[in-house]
This record gives C-alpha cells, structure tokens and sequence, in this order.
C-alpha cells in the first residue's frame, strides 16, 4: 500500500511511537548526554566530559569485579544451559510415554519471576550450606552456582522447547534416508540433527547470551550482591552505583553506557557468529 | 520393537520422572514450608511440619497484612492486563502500517523499535522514572503508556515478522472494494493475526506480570505490585519473617501455575512462535 494518505499512517502508527519516544527515545539520549555530565536530578546537571567514564573504572573496583563476573557467568550458563536444553530435546522427540508431560514439568519455572525464583533458590541453597554452618552470602563462588544453578533451572525448559520445535522441524525424508543409508545414532546427530537444528541453537544462544548480561532480578533477590558486592553483575552494580550513594548518578549512567555498548557488542557478534553456521537450503 | 530399546526407553523414562520429581521440588519445598512457624523454616527447610512447628494458615495471614498482597494482586493484574491489551493493539497497527508502506520513515520506525531491543534495562532507568515524575504517569493507569513503549520493540518485531507472509492481494482486494487503511486492517488484517496476537499476549504478558524494576522505580512508593510486595518483605537483615516469606511466594507462583495449566498449549507455542519468529 504504497500510497496511504499521511492520516491514516499517522493513526497507525503515532500511538505506538509517541509511547516509544517518550518511555525510551528520549530517556535514552538523555542518558548518554546525562553520562558527561554530574546531576542529582536532570536539571541540575553539569558538563564534567569523561571523568564518569574514568571514575566507573577508578574509584574502586566494583565495577570490573562485576564485569568479570557477568562474564563468566554468562559463559558458564550459555554453554550449560544450551548442551542441557539440547540433550533434553533429543530425549523428549524419542516418542516416549509421558513426553508431553515432562515437556509441561521442565518448562514451567520459566514462567515464574526473577524476584520469587531468588527467594525460593535461597531457601533450597542455604538448607544445604548451613550443614556446613555458613549461608550463601559466605563467598562469592557460593553466589555464582547459585545463579548458575538458579539460571539453568529457569531457562533450560525455555530453551528446550525451542530445540524440540527444531528438531521437529527436520524433513522425515532426510532421517529415513540416512537410516536406510546405514547411519548410526551418532553419525545421524552429527551429520543431520545438529547441522538442521543451527537456526535454534542462534535463537538460543541469543536469548541465553543476552539473559545472562542482562540478569537483575535474580541476583538482588539470591544473595542482593553479598558478600560486599562480590557476587553483583553489572546490572546490579550499576544499581547500586546509582541508588546507593548520592554524588554518583553521573558515575552510574556512565557505567550503564558502558554496559548497553557491550551488551551490543556481544549480542551482534553471537548472532553473526551463530547465523554464518546455519545451513543454507 | 526390540528388548534391548525397551530397557532403554525405560531407562530414559525413569531418568526423566526423577529429573521432573527433581524440578518440582524447589516449589514443593517452598509450599511445605509456608505451614511452619517462622523460626523452624531456615534451620531445617527440608522438615516435614511437626505438630510443634505446624501453624496452619498464620503465615498466610501475617504475610498478606505486612505486604497488602490483595492489593499488590489488584494491581498487578490491572497493569498487566491493560498493558499488554494495549501493546499488542497499538503494536500491530504499526508494524502491519511499516511493513506495508515502504518509506524511509516506516525502515527508521523499524530499526530504532527492534535496536530498542538490544538496550539494558538500567541504561535508562533513571532517566525514564524521572520523564514519568515529569509527565505525571507514575501511576497503574500512567504506567501502562511506558509497558507500550518498551514492549514495542519485540511486540513489532514480531507482528513484522507475520505481517510479511500475508499475501497483500487480500488487503487489496480489500481496497478495490472501497475499504479504507482502517476498514482494511480492522476487518480483513486483524482476523487474519489472530494466533500471533496470542503470542505476542503471551510474551508480554510473561514480563509485565513478573517485571520488578520498571514498576518499583515508578510507582513503588505508592503502589505494590507482586514482586514489589515480595522484595519488601526482605526488609533490612535479620529481620525478615521467614514464614510470611514462604507464604508469599506460594501466593505469587499460585497464579502463574493455574494460568499456565489453563492456557499451556497456548503458552508453549506462543513462546516458540515469538522466539523463532524473533
């Protein structure tokens, strides 16, 4: 429809990219130009340059650590979650008894937020620790499995379902080709299922990948960052910078900056990554 | 069928029942929990109720009075439920009018709604509170302006994504009829989305419910929504109340089941439609 009259488009479209402008455009530029900047409020603002951007790194360490650790974090769950997910889906498309039971099972914590799953993985972890006669907040490592093990139970469901569609997907004529060629459960994996399943496993490692940055809920409410901060992501890094101490709003959109351009960065490159393997029919 | 994948198929079977007993128990134990008193739930989280540590429905009750759960219920099923009403409205008539209408501004409209998608939460999060402070929709209804504005990205994207498999020949068979761009999308377009309107229900609906940060930055000084409710029973350290804790996370994953187990079908498709889709 090439030639709608502007009132019409404007009626489609300005109720939507009024709500956009004003809940996101704008608050984002404001965001970056709020980040050379040290306010208290936006009016008060005044034009430091970049010295945000070398404080973030500089006036202590909490920011790296929490760079360090969303991105081992991030490794560690995307590897799991994805080689668990897959696993599970070769399983449940074995036309087993019970499948679409097991399915209903291994997704459902998927649905459940961020806030209650920390809460309820707390309990679980800190029965286990006390044993021990010490709790989660007692090291960091303890916090990291136990965002690992919190992680892997919300999304390897999630992600499982998504491989099952996959592998659905796949032509019977290729998998009875293959048998009839003589191909072992092996060969047919490698040679069929893995290659054909490329366009959910990019699917995958996008949602994974950028979850795992993005992670906030879950790691407030399971250890909320203890022991001091060294269990704290970047995004709740940024939140404290930001909510914990007045004087450091600039400081704490310029870290915010930082983590939207990696985010960015990371998500483009795992996509153009993912997507060059995919099979080109 | 042969006995040697019999034995295996059992095998497997019994794997994943174990592994199934094994997901739920995290949600049992917590369930289990909630019927015992405050101080006999960290020590010993894996104990059945006794009838010394047995509190019947106290917890329940303590919990709802110090969070105001009823109310937090209330509200965020009024959010949720106007939010992603209006989201998957306003959305589809965009991305049907961008797909539709080639132009530089439906491309420009576009790419800044799906790179919106890419954007962390906390890059704006002080910014947009304060834009809400200033335009006065810090509030249930003011709120549901800003779920439109973020969840526009996906939603479009998605319907995008849709809206190009529909041949265009019906909506101009449409038009040669005398519908109008509205006629058009309301009659002929509009029944045609329907299972992607599910969808991109679904998909909001799976975020707004359980979205934390973007209410509690707006309105959580004044109004509670559940995750709201359940983060400030935390309180300050040590004096968080072990059983209203339980009994809240009962009240609040309760909801999501029976949602879940009167719509799975549609929720499990819906989510892999908008994943394969997004």
């Amino acid at each position: 429809m090439p030639g709608m009259p502007k009132r019409f488009y404007a009626f489609f479209t300005l109720p939507t990219m009024l709500a956009f402008t004003l809940a996101f455009l704008i608050p984002f530029l404001l965001g970056i130009y709020l980040s050379f900047t040290e306010f208290t409020t936006v009016t008060d603002s005044r034009w430091v340059g970049i010295s945000n951007y070398v404080r973030a790194f500089t006036d202590d360490r909490n920011f790296l650590n929490a760079a360090v650790f969303t991105v081992k974090f991030a490794l560690v769950s995307v590897v799991l979650i994805n080689v668990l997910a897959f696993s599970l889906a070769l399983l449940l498309t074995r036309k087993l008894r019970g499948t679409n039971l097991f399915r209903t099972v291994f997704f459902m914590p998927n649905l459940i937020g961020g806030i209650v799953l920390g809460y309820v993985w707390q309990l679980i972890i800190n029965g286990v620790l006390i044993n021990f006669g010490v709790d989660i907040t007692f090291s960091a490592s303890y916090g990291f499995w136990g965002l690992v093990v919190l992680m892997n139970w919300q999304m390897v469901g999630y992600m499982m379902v998504i491989y099952i569609a996959g592998l659905q997907a796949i032509p019977t004529e290729l998998i009875e080709a293959a048998k009839i060629d003589g191909a072992n459960a092996r060969q047919m994996l490698a040679g069929i299922k893995i290659p054909l399943v490329m366009p959910a496993f990019t699917i995958c490692t996008f949602l994974t990948v950028s979850n795992s940055f993005k992670l906030f809920d879950q790691n407030l409410s399971l250890t909320g960052g203890a022991p001091a901060r060294g269990s704290a992501m970047l995004a709740l890094d940024i939140f404290s910078t930001f909510y914990g101490r007045t004087g450091y709003e600039g400081v704490g959109q310029a870290k915010a900056v930082v983590f939207f351009l990696f985010v960015a960065l990371v998500v483009l490159l795992q996509l153009r990554y993912s997507r060059s393997r995919e099979v080109v029919n | 069928m042969d006995r040697q994948h019999r034995v295996r198929d059992g095998l497997t079977s019994a794997f994943l029942a174990l592994l199934a007993a094994l997901y739920l128990a995290p949600i049992l134990i917590v369930l289990v929990n909630s019927f015992k008193g405050r101080f006999f739930i960290s020590d010993a989280p894996f104990a059945l109720p006794t009838a010394r540590t047995f509190v019947g429905l106290q917890n329940y009750l303590s919990g709802i009075a110090k969070t105001g759960f009823l109310q937090a219920f209330g509200y965020s099923l009024f959010i949720t439920v106007f939010s992603v009403a209006t989201i998957v409205l306003f959305t589809s008539m965009t991305a049907w009018c961008i797909t539709r209408v080639r132009s530089r501004t439906s491309s420009l409209f576009y790419y800044l709604l799906v790179y919106s998608m890419i954007v962390p939460f906390q890059m704006v999060m002080f910014t947009m509170s304060k834009m809400a402070n200033v335009l006065h929709l810090d509030n249930p209804v003011g709120i549901i302006v800003l779920y439109l504005g973020f969840g526009a990205g996906l939603s479009v994207f998605v319907f995008s994504g849709f809206v190009k498999s529909i041949p265009v020949e019906i909506e101009e068979a449409a038009t040669i009829d005398g519908c109008n761009p509205i006629q058009t999308f309301f009659l002929v377009v509009f029944p045609i989305l329907k299972p992607i309107y599910i969808t991109v229900a679904i998909l909001n609906t799976m975020w707004i419910w359980n979205d934390y940060l973007l209410p509690y930055l707006v309105i959580g000084s004044n109004y509670r929504t559940i995750p709201i409710a359940v983060q400030y029973l935390q309180g300050g350290y040590g004096s968080r109340d072990m059983g209203a804790m339980m009994a809240m996370l009962v009240l609040a994953i309760v909801p999501i089941i029976v949602f879940y187990f009167s719509s799975q079908k549609y929720i499990i498709e819906g989510v892999v439609a908008g994943a394969v889709k997004g």
